[in-house]
């Protein structure tokens, strides 16, 4: 058994990229290996990465695929050989076979005598079906972003290809990729190991002779060290932590290939901007990790993660240079921040005119004007049914944020930070004057960003926050914008989404019709009804994957709580989790399958156009009488149940008609030839589906 | 040179030799890129956004015919003015452009040899090449390359370019832009453009500031740019400049079509004026859009209309070429 490694080496690639195409080179070489039968069965396989190289080294690859034999029939053994000599049949088929007619053999099967042929069919070597078949899974390699760089444009690739090592353990296996031939020598760190090849004597080599020229190739590694190397700089300040961040971490990581840590300083004065924006500058601008102090705020340093390792004189200057570019960005920072004061929100609403929300349908003051009917609309309803008693003052703070809420779009500061709209506009909201509660709202007026994302704390933001989305979303699909498959350009299913969590997890007493029809109203040169119908399903579609895909209900569960309705969001979530609840019992799975049953028994009678009839006059057997008895019995206490939105409860005593329900099967035919008793055991059954389905659609559970 | 301390380490800064001003920045990229065989070219007198306008980029990339040169290009952007109050925002900057078509193998490392000989020790800084794909819709170009970063600061824009004036490129070409104010005051340690030292006098030691030659200029034309360009007059511009360029471009067409045209006739034909024309015409876009005159919807209709022309004029370009060559 021997080792391979490949490693392909490039210029940089986008950090973004790497982390999938060093798996997908893993699954490919794997692949390949497997198919052609040239992994042993102790074999190992690790991937490499970093900004310039790609890497795959495999322990127990075979140095040669194992010969294989072929047993080949031909013809019968009597048309083959007349007298024990060779006919030109037994000829034709050894030509075939590739074997001397003295080869051949007589086989025995079930049909008779036939001549057969043992073909040995010799392994190729491992280095041979490399050099065929690497390369080709080598530029399949997907890349968000490709290009060409030879002339002739032979092939395309996320950059340059510029070097390839290709080792079958000391051997090099002669492959090419986009021109370059595979040899054994690497190269080092641009700088630290500037110029120097670095020479692999076996595969196994590998991430050792790398790491002597100032590369470490093993992500975990790397990504190890630059935690480590946080906590140690951030340990020179008392009392300070680093703030965590995943995806910078993930973005530094394929940024270097031997990645140490800076601590650098910014003037404490600058902590007067809002954090949201120190933060922004430092994180996707700068790609430095905030630092903060024991209490949670931002304290005056910042942490920057090198891709090289330099003496004191080295750090002094790297420290420097990276704060006086930290300094500069503040400084534009708090230019715009002055800026922008001098026109305070207020004054920017009429600019909004110029400011275009959607060709079709207007800029962001036409958008403000229809947030703000939909947003009076809102506050209105929640005013007269809130639960808890609602302030006076809630219209009032309501207008004023929906008012101003878009106004920051005309600020030099959202312009530079586009990421801060919103935060934006409730920062220079609190600092203008405005109020908390307008401000916070402003502030949140786009969160929940993602479904784990938190929904504004207050009842202003979460109006707001629904008005605008709502509003897009008819807005959009009124002039057929809507989401098509994969296709959703304007983040409508992102808005619907929000609208959703919102209603979930706020106490809002809105479902969605109350919130969908006065946006539905506002569209012109459209139906509205279709219109309505379109929004309506979108909605129910998002309400079904936040069900599903964010709470986790079983499908079926789902679907039988939503066709039962779809509107009210926290009574969805209340219902699907008494169904989930009760879904278990062996009285509840009869009873889905019974109500399984009466609707396929419905649709029967109505294809048959069956009329439903009456109980009244019929003589109905026992079980039928029963059956009704008891469900008519029931009814009342699971309608008060329901009421109560004690779904539990009134599950479990729908569970109870079981005994009535099985003994109505069991006895009764339902479908009588007799059309009076047949049209009351319709009416009996119609009325049990109908006054029972309120919670749920039994009849969608999976009972298997 | 002020000398700097750095808080949290209080290491001093060494004294270091003093840095290149901004004229000598400029002379020592030109010498070196002339050492590796470049054209060393003059700036282009036609305002342009960025060195890739100008037609030693935007022509000279289309067709096949190897080439590589250099220059330095003023480049406007009439909406980044401040009036000479940003320390980092300039109306109007440099850019050390470069082409390398087709790029060498080892273009990174010649880039790298580059930034030691304006005399940056790689060893005592911190280098990045972070993803940065570059489009310019208003000329149909794109490519991918990435932004150089140097101690958290980008001082170059390096770009494979793929297309340009909607065509593909074959051979492609790298295409380096060193932002040579920023880069002047990153090695001279200054907070302020306008504090980079353009030229000392040999004789007297005195310095030429940047803010000296160009502070004035800076706050006209913020003045200009943001206030007094008449937007009637500047639409009126532009639409004659486009209704010449597009005067030429049917002309050309006309020529194309005519069997019977000489090749003389096609060599004669005006391109690089009809070129310069599309220029007006962007500059002219930049201008409206600094005067906040051009809406969102009218935007994108106003870049196609430019990119309308840009694209027209390679076509022309490389179909003259073709002509050319195939007449020799």
């Amino acid at each position: 058994m021997a080792d391979f490694l490949l490693e392909i080496g490039l210029e940089e690639v986008p950090a973004r990229m790497i982390a999938g195409a060093e798996a997908e080179l893993g699954r490919r070489v794997c692949g390949l290996l497997t198919r052609e039968r040239l992994l042993g069965t102790k074999r190992k396989l690790t991937t490499y990465s970093t900004p310039r190289r790609l890497a795959v080294l495999v322990e127990g690859v075979s140095p040669r695929q194992a010969d294989t034999e072929e047993h080949l029939t031909g013809p019968s053994w009597k048309v083959a050989f007349k007298d024990g000599a060779p006919t030109a049949a037994a000829e034709a088929f050894a030509k075939k076979a590739g074997v001397a007619v003295t080869a051949l053999k007589k086989v025995t099967n079930a049909k008779g005598e036939y001549v057969g042929a043992t073909v040995k069919r010799p392994g190729r070597g491992a280095a041979e079906l490399l050099a065929a078949e690497l390369p080709k899974e080598v530029l399949g390699l997907y890349w968000a972003k490709n290009m060409y760089w030879r002339a002739g444009k032979p092939e395309r690739f996320v950059r340059p290809v510029r070097w390839v090592i290709a080792l079958l353990g000391s051997k090099v296996v002669p492959l090419e990729i986009a021109g370059i031939a595979a040899g054994k020598q690497s190269r080092g760190h641009r700088v630290l190991h500037s110029g120097k090849p670095v020479l692999l004597a076996k595969a196994r080599d590998y991430s050792e002779a790398l790491r002597k020229a100032f590369v470490v190739v093993d992500v975990a590694e790397r990504r190890h060290s630059i935690r480590k190397a946080l906590d140690a700089a951030t340990r020179t300040v008392p009392d300070a932590r680093w703030r965590e961040d995943e995806a910078l971490i993930e973005t530094v990581v394929h940024l270097t290939e031997w990645p140490t840590v800076v601590l650098g300083d910014f003037e404490p004065e600058y902590l007067a901007l809002p954090e949201e924006v120190l933060v922004t500058v430092m994180r996707d601008h700068q790609k430095y990790f905030a630092v903060e102090g024991a209490d949670g705020k931002l304290a005056p340093h910042f942490l920057a993660v090198l891709n090289t390792e330099v003496d004191d004189e080295g750090r002094a200057i790297i420290r420097h240079g990276n704060a006086r570019v930290l300094r500069a960005r503040f400084k534009d920072a708090r230019f715009f921040w002055d800026f922008d004061q001098k026109t305070p929100l207020a004054a920017r609403v009429e600019s909004l005119k110029a400011v275009t929300f959607q060709k079709e349908l207007g800029s962001y003051h036409w958008k403000t004007e229809a947030n703000l009917r939909l947003a009076r609309e809102y506050a209105s309803w929640y005013a007269i049914h809130a639960s808890a008693t609602c302030d006076r003052d809630l219209c009032r703070i309501v207008e004023t944020a929906v008012q101003l809420a878009k106004t920051d779009l005309t600020t030099e500061l959202v312009k530079e930070f586009t990421e801060l709209q919103g935060v934006v506009g409730g920062v220079y909201a609190l600092a203008q004057g405005l109020g908390e509660r307008v401000a916070e709202a402003i502030y949140w007026q786009y969160r929940p960003a993602n479904t784990e994302d938190r929904i504004p704390p207050t009842v202003e933001g979460q109006l707001l926050g629904l008005a605008d989305r709502v509003q897009t979303i008819a807005a959009m699909f009124s002039i057929g914008n809507a989401p098509t498959g994969s296709k959703d350009p304007f983040a409508l299913r992102r808005a619907a989404n929000g609208v959703i969590k919102i209603l979930a997890e706020s106490q809002l007493p809105l479902d969605l019709i109350r919130l969908i029809r006065p946006a539905v109203n506002e569209a012109e040169n459209c139906s509205q009804a279709k219109l309505e119908q379109d929004v309506r399903a979108f909605f129910k579609e998002r309400l079904h994957f936040y069900l599903k895909d964010v709470r986790g209900f079983a499908y079926d569960v789902v679907n039988a709580v939503l066709a039962a309705d779809a509107d009210d969001v926290r009574d969805a979530i209340a219902r699907a989790e008494a169904l989930t609840a009760v879904r278990g019992s062996e009285d509840f799975r009869a009873i889905s399958a019974a109500f399984k049953r009466i609707k396929n028994i419905l649709r029967q009678a109505e294809e048959k156009q069956f009329a439903i009839g009456s109980a009244e006059d019929v003589r109905l057997s026992v079980e039928a009488w029963q059956f009704s008895a008891a469900a008519a019995a029931l009814a009342p206490e699971v309608a008060r149940l329901r009421q109560q939105r004690a779904y539990v409860e009134a599950l479990a005593l729908i569970a109870t008609l079981r005994p009535d329900v099985d003994a109505f099967f069991d006895k009764v035919m339902v479908l009588d030839p007799d059309p009076a008793i047949r049209g009351a055991h319709l009416a009996l059954i119609d009325e049990v589906l109908r006054g029972f389905s309120g919670i749920a659609d039994f009849s969608e559970i999976v009972t298997a | 040179m002020p000398s700097s301390t750095v808080s949290s380490s209080a290491v001093v800064l060494p004294a270091k030799p003093a840095a290149l001003t901004f004229q000598e920045l400029l002379f020592r990229l030109q010498g070196f890129w002339a050492e590796r065989g470049c054209v060393l070219q003059q700036p282009y007198d036609v305002e342009v956004g960025a060195g890739t306008m100008a037609p030693e980029t935007f022509l000279r990339v289309l067709g096949p015919k190897p080439y590589k040169v250099g220059y330095a290009q003023p480049s406007r952007r009439p909406a980044d003015g401040r009036y000479g109050e940003n320390p980092n925002r300039l109306f109007r900057h440099t850019q050390f452009q470069l082409i390398l078509k087709p790029p060498p193998v080892n273009v990174q490392e010649l880039y790298l040899e580059s930034l030691e000989a304006i005399g940056i020790d790689l060893s005592k800084h911190d280098l990045k090449f972070e993803e940065d794909n570059w489009e310019g819709p208003t000329v149909g170009a794109w490519g991918v390359g990435w932004q150089v970063m140097m101690d958290g600061m980008e001082i170059t824009q390096f770009t494979y370019f793929q297309q340009c004036g909607g065509l593909d490129l074959d051979p492609i070409c790298a295409e380096l832009t060193y932002g040579l104010e920023r880069l002047a005051a990153f090695m001279q340690d200054v907070d302020s453009v306008y504090d980079v030292v353009w030229a000392h006098d040999p004789e007297t030691g005195a310095a030429v500031t940047y803010g000296d030659v160009r502070l004035s200029e800076e706050l006209q034309y913020s003045v200009y740019n943001f206030e007094d360009a008449d937007v009637d007059r500047l639409w009126a511009h532009f639409n004659s400049y486009e209704a010449e360029a597009q005067a030429l471009l049917d002309r050309w067409k006309a020529i194309q079509e005519n069997e019977k045209a000489t090749a003389v006739e096609k060599r004669r034909f005006p391109i690089m004026s009809t070129y310069e024309l599309a220029l007006k015409c962007s500059n002219l876009f930049n201008l409206l859009d600094a005067r906040g005159a051009i809406s969102v919807t009218e935007r994108v209709g106003m870049i196609g209309r430019i990119r309308n022309l840009a694209v027209g004029v390679a076509k022309a370009y490389v179909a003259q070429q073709n002509g050319a060559a195939s007449s020799s």
